[in-house]
């Protein structure tokens, strides 16, 4: 059996008055119910946009990403006034931030995180209902930040799996929006490799820890990812 | 801030109440202060609150030092400002480290100021967490910044510093992966 | 049937955290067990008001000892936050120690590095020009409006009137849009060097301040007609929360708190130092002390620093922005190419710092939440020794308690959002 693909038209704007002419008899055949065979399959195609399911469901989360409200330090201010009007972060989709790890799709951590704090921390990552990620935001919960010291945990991902890193001290609060943007992308599928993908050096990292380095089959993804891009 | 005779007459007259509890004054930066002795710290600061000319009513803060290695070794600081005249006075208690050289977990003990100023509630718990110095007679002497169950003296100076070395290219270290 | 208590269906002790061994919970479970038998209205409970919990200003845990919804005991645990910066500061020269101690109260960054610069340019016995303390005096009432400022939108939000978060932190940008022109950062700007200012202000700050200056009191009277009428307003704060003034004092308490209750003791006023004796300004003090109270003051507080805010860019006097010690400060970045001890005093600071002559001063200012001190303890060299600092959120919430006990859950929140506790100073 042959499958043929034939892509009947597309919905375009009428070029002049003719055209426009023909598309209301359409829409008014449409309506009628008088619309028959190629036509109304031609009618039908403009309108219907097919997709997996599962690329729909990442462009539903990633569009309506519900953060946590964790605000620890000087960050969460900065947090703060990226929720107000000037860098407003509704306009990305988090329209509430909710109070709740059960409702909250992400974690930001936004500030220095100290080590009576850390359990507190993990225990309210561990409520989250999957799908959920996590925005370390600011350099004391990427990495410890300024604090080397007893009392801070030398970055969040000690303790818990973080998704994006936001450098800054703190970060401005379009720098925080960029890394939410990362993160979309990151929930769609499409992970924004950044400068390694402009610069074709994907492979060219040094690892300092040893035999860890990624194998070959991760690189090959890696690249195929960048090319689906 | 009084002046440097007014802080001998000030000496003199806390000597009076109770012997032998101001051991030293000194002035310097414009700024007054009295060194007493650990015993006699909760007098002093009696005599300069209720005394009529001084009135030192409000306790600006309470901290202490650690100045290894010099012996006493640790102070406690009492700022106290009397609002009247503005005017600020220091009362330094100097301890000793009873568990320097025999190894022992003894620590440096003094009485507490918590009737005299209710400030000081908070701020002595936080020197007994830092510095492991005991206020005799406080309510609810225990750890406040550090977790409850920690073992050691942060802020004192022997104690280490913390953290993680940073790794460079001469001191890379393999770092378990801990997820996988 | 109208005082039917918040009752859980699990226990009556519910979530305290067992992750640390708690003194408190063994006495409440004994006094619960006991009035068990009593009659269900007045089963008392411990709720643990956890360090994650929208309405604590960042992680603050409390342990609430309630009967229904009344407050009984109030126990505030802290140390959620502590980043060991006093520890960190001993390891660092004069001049990185500035960053440390500007993040510990992070929303009175500017005040921070004042205690700290203000103290150790005493134990120097070091002048700065006329030009860098009035810079700082600038700098310094800016930051008194941004923080009442986040505090107006943070405790208006806990009470229910959400659009004033908008409000208020639409002005709070137009704040940092000022301290990005002088210092190049919107917040944690580092600005304030032992000795002045970092850099001078740029053309066009001036006439920026201005317009500022020009826009904020009519701002002002907008918040004020949402709120100071607005009945649910006035139903939550007035009289709650009130604690008398002798007991505030004996509790340590200053700023706005005390000078709600009728204190009218302000460091700016009372103690002379940078340039406040050359503005005229007033000090807003209250009556009673309650809520109601605690928030005219404040408002009232920036209208007055906005005043000293034109007053300093009035008379801004010319000169260098900072002193001219080679020794402590470092030179200009011309005169490093022509001259040779420019060269070698620049290399000695950025490598070593400057040493401090052995000493140990105690210098406080008036922070947007009271007053703030730093102690630091020099030993001859070029790191501080100790260095320590008296946060006016730690004292303040001492008070907390008794501003609660005998009141509701709500009013509760209430007075924690008027208290104004900035869990990083509290912590450290």
């Amino acid at each position: 059996m042959e499958i043929e693909r034939r892509s009947l038209g597309s919905l375009e704007q009428p070029k002049n008055a003719e055209e426009f002419r023909a598309k209301q008899l359409k829409a008014r055949d449409m309506l009628l119910g008088d619309l028959e065979g190629r036509d109304l399959e031609q009618y039908v195609e403009e309108r219907v946009m097919t997709t997996t399911l599962e690329r729909a469901l990442n462009w539903g989360r990633a569009n309506s990403l519900f953060p946590m409200t964790f605000g620890l330090a000087c960050c969460a201010i900065e947090m703060i006034s990226m929720v107000t009007a000037r860098y407003d972060i509704s306009r990305f989709g988090s329209e509430a931030f909710r109070a709740s790890p059960r409702q909250a799709d992400m974690i930001i951590l936004s500030g220095r995180v100290a080590t009576k704090m850390a359990p507190v921390v993990r225990r309210v990552y561990d409520q989250m209902l999957e799908p959920r990620w996590v925005i370390a935001m600011g350099a004391c919960s990427s990495s410890g930040g300024m604090f080397a010291n007893y009392a801070v945990v030398q970055g969040a991902d000690k303790f818990m799996p973080v998704d994006v890193h936001i450098p800054g001290c703190p970060p401005r609060a379009e720098s925080l929006l960029h890394g939410f943007n990362k993160l979309q992308r990151l929930v769609q599928g499409r992970p924004d490799l950044g400068w390694r993908q402009r610069y074709n050096a994907i492979g060219t990292e040094e690892w300092a820890r040893g035999e860890t380095k990624p194998t070959p089959e991760a690189l090959e993804r890696a690249a195929k990812a960048v090319e689906n891009a | 801030m009084p002046d440097a005779p007014g802080l001998e007459l000030i000496a003199e007259s806390i000597n009076e109440v109770r012997d032998g509890t101001v051991v030293e004054t000194s002035f310097e930066h414009d700024r007054a202060a009295l060194i007493v002795d650990p015993e006699g710290v909760t007098d002093a600061l009696r005599w300069l609150r209720e005394t009529e000319g001084q009135s030192y009513t409000f306790l600006s803060s309470l901290h202490a030092a650690d100045y290894l290695p010099a012996t006493p070794r640790f102070a406690v600081h009492y700022e106290l400002l009397c609002r009247d005249r503005v005017e600020r006075i220091r009362v330094k208690a100097l301890l000793d480290d009873p568990a320097a050289g025999n190894g022992s977990d003894a620590l440096p003990e003094l009485p507490s100021c918590v009737e005299l100023f209710p400030t000081a509630e908070f701020q002595e718990r936080e020197a007994y967490d830092f510095f492991g110095i005991v206020f005799r007679g406080h309510p609810d002497l225990r750890r406040i910044l550090m977790p409850e169950d920690y073992v050691g003296w942060p802020q004192r100076r022997d104690f280490p510093i913390g953290g993680e070395p940073v790794l460079y290219t001469h001191n890379e270290v393999e770092a378990p992966r801990w997820f996988e | 049937m109208a005082d039917e208590p918040l009752r859980d269906e699990v226990s009556t002790e519910r979530g305290v955290d067992r992750l640390t061994e708690d003194p408190v919970a063994p006495v409440v479970d004994a006094m619960a067990a006991e009035e068990s038998e009593q009659d269900i209205e007045q089963e008392v409970m411990t709720i643990n008001m956890g360090p994650h919990h929208p309405a604590t200003h960042g992680v603050l845990r409390l342990i609430v000892t309630l009967r229904g919804e009344q407050v009984l005991d109030l126990k505030p645990v802290v140390g959620y936050l502590h980043t060991g910066i006093e520890k960190s500061c001993e390891d660092k020269s004069y001049w990185k120690v500035i960053p440390f101690v500007e993040r510990m109260d992070y929303l009175s960054y500017f005040f921070n590095m004042e205690a700290f610069c203000g103290c150790v340019e005493r134990l120097l016995e070091l002048e700065i020009p006329d030009r860098a303390k009035y810079l700082r005096v600038l700098h310094l009432e800016l930051n008194r409006i941004m923080s009442h400022l986040v505090w107006l939108g943070t405790s208006a939000l806990d009470l229910g009137a959400v659009s004033l978060l908008w409000y208020c932190f639409r002005q709070r940008d137009n704040i940092l849009d000022l301290f990005e022109m002088s210092a190049g950062q919107r917040m944690h700007t580092r600005y304030f060097q032992v000795g002045g200012v970092f850099e001078d202000i740029p053309v066009g700050f001036e006439a920026k301040v201005r317009q500022f200056c020009g826009e904020m009191p009519r701002r002002i009277d907008q918040f004020e007609a949402l709120l100071d009428r607005n009945e649910i307003f006035l139903r939550r704060t007035k009289g709650v929360g009130i604690v008398s003034r002798e007991r505030l004092l004996e509790l340590g308490v200053t700023g706005p708190l005390l000078r709600a209750a009728g204190e009218p003791w302000d460091l700016r006023k009372a103690t002379e130092y940078l340039s406040y004796p050359d503005f005229d300004f007033k000090i807003p003090v209250g009556t009673v002390g309650d809520g109601y109270d605690r928030y005219r003051v404040r408002l009232q507080e920036m209208r007055e620093s906005v005043r000293i805010i034109e007053q300093a860019i009035d008379g801004l006097p010319e000169g260098p922005w900072i002193a001219d010690d080679r020794k402590v400060v470092l030179p200009p970045r011309d005169e490093l190419s022509t001259s040779m001890e420019a060269l070698i005093h620049h290399f000695k600071l950025v490598t070593e710092g400057f040493r401090v002559p052995p000493g140990e001063l105690y210098y406080s200012i008036e922070g947007p939440r009271g007053e703030l001190g730093c102690f630091v303890l020099a030993d001859g060299s070029s790191k501080p020794a100790r260095v320590h600092f008296r946060d006016p959120s730690f004292v303040n919430l001492q008070a907390f308690r008794d501003m609660s006990v005998g009141g509701y859950i709500a009013d509760l929140i209430q007075n924690l959002a008027m208290l104004d506790p900035i869990l990083g100073g509290v912590d450290r």
